[in-house]
């Protein structure tokens, strides 16, 4: 595809995981997605932070964990999670309660970089003018 | 406009309009739709926040969602504009993109 | 212009997929061009011809048929999302081993690549949902 048809995609996550479908349902368009080599970033704010949570255990709830998909993402091509540094401390969470998610940089020797970067609000909106496209679950 | 962020659930009952409004950039539009409208009434407790947010945003609240709520036009907060189906639709191709905060 | 619509909630429950019917006829009607229509997540109910509301109530899913035969609209269902809440067209329902299929007119299933590609082509993406 030409450097003229790639768009921005920017993928709002706003809900938790496991308590509604929209996390799983996005991470399938997300996965999808890649394979139409678009420009890609991934937004995690209010209840989204809580889908990059380290430790999530569903064996009691009878549900999928899908958390370990989100460590692949590098493999598809998709780097850039943003998440939102307020909506963590409102809900007492911190950067080192997150999934280290990392992708391997091709031009350095596949060295691990970080997929996750923590920005603040004014950023977010930031990321919200910069898209083309805002696709919200 | 460079985004028009759309809000349809109650503000009494999620944060989504709170947490648009703190995202929306100057000359953003915010249109509320559906439950959204309740937001919007005179007295509301969220009537100081979306007249303040109009100084530097257009906020709009879609009128037969507000009828279908029995809020009348002169019920409005002042600072926000009404619209209907077909003002939404040219909001939307105004605006470079839209923004929905579901 | 060219909108993209995506419908993420059934009928009746919540009123996203009224809200996007209005938004579809008055972008129409506006002269504006509506490259697909595509239903996600709980949306994929508004595809069965199964539904039979009450005779003073609304029936969406003609609503959308209807609407699609007048203006030739690409409803897309996800298949995915499908498949997991029982909508099912013949081939599908041949391919599952089910016994029927229950897809209304105008709407037709496929993958989530036509969301992707709904965002490409068109100028503007319009969500609703919950």
């Amino acid at each position: 595809m030409s450097e003229k048809s790639r768009k921005k995609f920017l993928y709002l996550n706003r809900r938790a995981p496991y308590g509604s479908v929209y996390a799983l349902e996005s991470l399938e368009v997300v996965l999808i997605g890649a394979a139409f080599e678009q420009d890609v970033s991934l937004a995690f704010l209010d209840d989204g932070v809580y889908q990059l949570v380290e430790g999530q255990d569903t064996a009691g709830i009878g549900m999928k964990n899908f958390s370990k998909t989100y460590r692949a993402l590098g493999d598809f091509e998709v780097r850039k999670l943003f998440v939102e540094r307020e909506s963590l401390e409102a809900r007492g969470l911190k950067e080192s309660d997150l999934m280290p998610i990392v992708w391997e940089d091709e031009d350095e020797d596949w060295a691990e970089k970080p997929s996750i970067a923590v920005v603040d609000k004014a950023a977010m909106a930031e990321l919200i003018a910069a898209s083309d496209v805002v696709l919200s679950f | 406009m460079p985004t028009l962020h759309t809000v349809n659930k109650s503000p009494f009952e999620r944060n989504s309009l709170a947490t648009c409004l703190e995202r929306a950039a100057g000359g953003d539009g915010v249109l509320l739709c559906e439950d959204a409208v309740i937001g919007a009434r005179k007295g509301s407790a969220f009537a100081k926040a979306l007249a303040e947010k109009a100084a530097t945003c257009a906020i709009y609240a879609l009128a037969p969602d507000l009828a279908a709520r029995g809020i009348k036009g002169e019920d409005v907060v002042e600072a926000v504009k009404t619209v209907d189906y077909s003002g939404f639709v040219d909001l939307a191709a105004d605006a470079d993109r839209v923004c929905a905060w579901l | 212009m060219r909108f993209a619509i995506v419908v993420n909630e059934g009928p009746y429950t919540h009123q996203a997929s009224d809200s996007a019917w209005q938004f579809a006829k008055a972008a129409l009607a506006k002269g504006h061009e509506i490259f697909r229509v595509f239903f996600y997540h709980d949306g994929v109910n508004n595809a069965t011809r199964y539904t039979v509301p009450p005779q003073d109530d609304r029936n969406l899913q003609k609503l959308w048929s209807e609407l699609a035969a007048e203006h030739e609209l690409d409803l897309v269902v996800c298949i995915a999302a499908a498949q997991r809440r029982g909508i099912l067209d013949a081939d599908e329902a041949k391919r599952q081993g089910k016994d029927g299929d229950n897809i209304a007119p105008g709407f037709r299933i496929s993958g989530l690549g036509q969301l992707i590609e709904a965002g490409i082509q068109a100028d503007r993406l319009v969500t609703f949902g919950d």
